[in-house]
This record gives structure tokens, sequence and C-alpha cells, in this order.
């Protein structure tokens, strides 16, 4: 198992009052987020638990990728992933967030 | 804790995750989560087999409320490792059971939304105690006075310990998709030979584990329609007449199984079973909708029992 941390500082706190949310399956091509607001200010951690191994700078760059758009401040997000596509993995961070912003 | 809002009304309780279906089949905003993901209680073994593990191990567990009426309820994720009874995704079943039992000022109705095909093999020691342990609970549960439904219609169906599980509870809802069985087409096949049950063949599989047929043979008391409110209307329907577990209702079941047995022993298809229940063109049935064929097997004698 291939576990991979990533700790970012975001452009901004995430909106919404939300605590946890999760989203996803643990399956073949699908991964479950859990998204826990735990963090000081506009900190941003993301922990990923994957079976498939040689695709660290792949998580890497979908991680940079949605913390630079989605400004996910005060995150803490845990992914399970069961090979998911970075789409998959991106539509899912996505999903989490929209969770964690409504009321 | 909740999904999508996409996933109520008519959206399809087969295609649905675990989340989902606990929160389309409930009243809306009704649930509070038991042992939620934040608290991280996982399998302490699939990392051992370098495999995935969920936050939840597969099995959402809470209480809420159906139509008003407060209610207990878990869930199994058919998705992850097949739905499967582990260590950890077990005994969070089984504790909501024995809370039941135990706790008058808790819900005395207990849903369980069966979607596993067993026992998980990684952890099958503990896998096979915890299903022994399941069915005990909701009989002491029963005695005690407790309603325990089960509700299939997941992708995983219910086999195995799901399959003895439901066979244990008050009321059985199932949809078309919804299998019951306890060893699988293939597990027979491979053990009894290809002559005994083809698993190839579709048509013969879902004709004998499928929905339609575990209700025209009183195996389920309700046919839901493949969506959350088919599943919510259902689950309102046999709650409002759930059997005492008592001596008698044993009896009437033993009975009842035995007639089966002696009326269908001798049948090698589903089609030669609903001939025998007098169903006037039973090849039809495959094609009927949901409507059409829970009116049917309503007015079928052997799918309308006292017993369970």
């Amino acid at each position: 198992m291939l576990t991979l941390k990533f700790r970012h500082t975001a452009k901004r706190r995430l909106a919404g009052k939300r605590v946890t949310a999760i989203i996803g399956v643990v399956a073949s091509g699908n991964l479950e987020v859990l998204l826990e607001r735990v963090l000081p200010g506009a900190e941003c951690e993301v922990d990923i638990a994957t079976p498939i191994i040689g695709y660290d700078e792949t998580w890497k760059a979908v991680i940079d990728e949605f913390v630079e758009r989605f400004a996910p401040g005060g995150l803490r997000i845990s992914i399970n992933d069961g090979g998911a596509r970075p789409d998959t993995v991106f539509l899912r961070l996505m999903q989490g967030s929209a969770l964690m912003e409504k009321v | 804790m909740m999904a999508d809002a996409a996933f109520y009304g008519q959206a399809s309780w087969f295609q649905a995750t675990a989340r989902q279906r606990v929160a389309g089949l409930l009243d809306p905003n009704s649930f509070t989560e038991f042992l939620g993901p934040s608290e991280r209680i996982r399998s302490p073994h699939l990392h051992l087999f370098d495999l995935p593990s969920a936050f939840d191990d597969g099995v959402v567990v809470g209480r809420g409320r159906l139509d008003g009426k407060d209610v207990l309820v878990a869930a199994q994720e058919g998705q992850f490792m097949g739905g499967t009874f582990g260590e950890v995704s077990g005994a969070k079943i089984v504790g909501l059971v024995r809370a039941a039992r135990d706790h008058k000022n808790l819900p005395q109705t207990v849903l369980l939304l069966l979607d596993s095909g067993g026992v998980r093999l990684q952890e099958a020691n503990a896998g096979e105690l915890v299903v022994a342990e399941l069915m005990r609970a909701i009989v002491q549960a029963r005695s005690a006075g407790v309603a325990v439904i089960a509700l299939v219609g997941g992708k995983s169906g219910a086999f195995g310990g799901a399959g003895l599980t439901a066979a244990t509870c008050s009321r059985v809802v199932v949809s078309e998709q919804g299998r019951i069985a306890v060893s699988g087409p293939e597990v027979i096949e491979t053990n009894k030979g290809v002559e005994e049950f083809d698993s190839s063949n579709k048509a013969l599989v879902w004709s004998t584990d499928g929905g339609k047929n575990r209700r025209l043979i009183g195996g389920a008391d309700a046919f839901a329609e493949d969506s959350m409110e088919g599943f919510r209307a259902a689950a309102i329907t046999v709650l409002a007449k759930v059997p005492t577990f008592d001596l008698k209702t044993m009896q009437a079941e033993q009975e009842r199984l035995s007639a089966r047995q002696e009326r269908f022993g001798a049948c090698d298809d589903a089609v030669s079973m609903w001939r025998i229940l007098g169903v006037k063109d039973p090849e039809a049935i495959r094609d009927m909708d949901s409507r059409e064929f829970a009116a049917l097997a309503s007015a079928t004698k052997e799918a309308n029992h006292d017993a369970r």
C-alpha cells in the first residue's frame, strides 16, 4: 500500500460550516474521499492510501490543481483509493468540497 | 454526512451507494450515523493483503425516521469488497441489533439494507462467526419484540451469510434485481456440476435467485420497485403488520417450508414453480413491470403467509 501526504496553504478558507463529508466508494476505478474541517486558517492536508504504485507525480498534479482551483483551506482530506483514474479523483474532490460548502 | 440530493424518489436503488440508499429511504435529514467515517473504525486485516480499507468498513449504521417512525438502520456497501461480512463490518450490524434487543428506549425497528456476497474471504473466520452472531442477535431481538426488516435490491444481492441473515428477519422486501440465496450460482455449479445449475445461463440464474421468484414462493414478503420511493413504500407497508415471534410463528414457518419443499422439490426451474402456483402465463412474468407483478404476487397464495 502506497501512502502519500500533501500539505498546502490554500488561497483562502473554504466557505460553509459543514464539519465533515464523505463521497465515493472504495471500489475498482473508484475511491472514497473523507473531508474534515479540522485545520486552522487556510491550511490543507491531503492523505492518500492507494494499492497502485508509481503514480506519485500524477497524484501530486491532481491535488495541486484541485487546491489551486477550489481553495479547500481548513480541510483535512483523506482518500482511500481503489485504482481511480485522475479524472475520477478530481470529480470526487470537487463533489466533496461542494458538500462541505453547503450550509 | 449524506450524499447528493439527486438520489431520492425515482433514483435506482440498485445503482445507489449504501449512503445514498439510507438518505433516500428515510425521512429527509432524519439520519444520525453511529461510528461514522471520521472515527475510522476500519478492518484490521485488509492491509495485510495490501488491499485498501474503507473508513466505515463498508457498513453504515445509525438511527432515523421512516414515515415518522423511529428506526435503526444498517446498510451494506455492495461495491466495497462485495458488501462482505468482515470482523468490523459485521460487528457494526450485530452491535446495532443487540442494542435494539437490550434497550427499550432505542427504536424497536431495525432495517437491514443487505447488499452482500457473504463472508469476506480475507477475514473468513471472523466473518463466519459474525454471521452466526448476527442470526442469533436477530432471533433474540425478534423474541424481545423488535421488528427486523431486510431490504434486498443491491448489486451484490444477499448471498451466503446475507442470505441466511435475510431468512432470519421478521419480513423481507425485495426488488426484481435483488437476488437472495445462500450458495451463489458459480458455487453450486462448481460443487454439483453444470447439470445442477448452469451459472452461465443468466436467465435461469436471475429467474431462480431473483426477486420475482423469491416473492412468488414466499421467500420475500413485499416486492419493491427499484427506486428509493419503491423501497420506502414497501418498507412502510410491511412494518404495518409484523408477525410476533413465538412458537406459533416458528411452527407456521416450519410447515410453510415443508409444504414448499413438497410442492416444488421436483421443479428444475422457476417457470415450472410458477406454473404450479397457478400463474396463468408464467413465461410472461419475466417481462412484467413492477406494479403489475406486485399485484400478481399479492394475489398468489404461496407468496402470502403469517409465518417467518
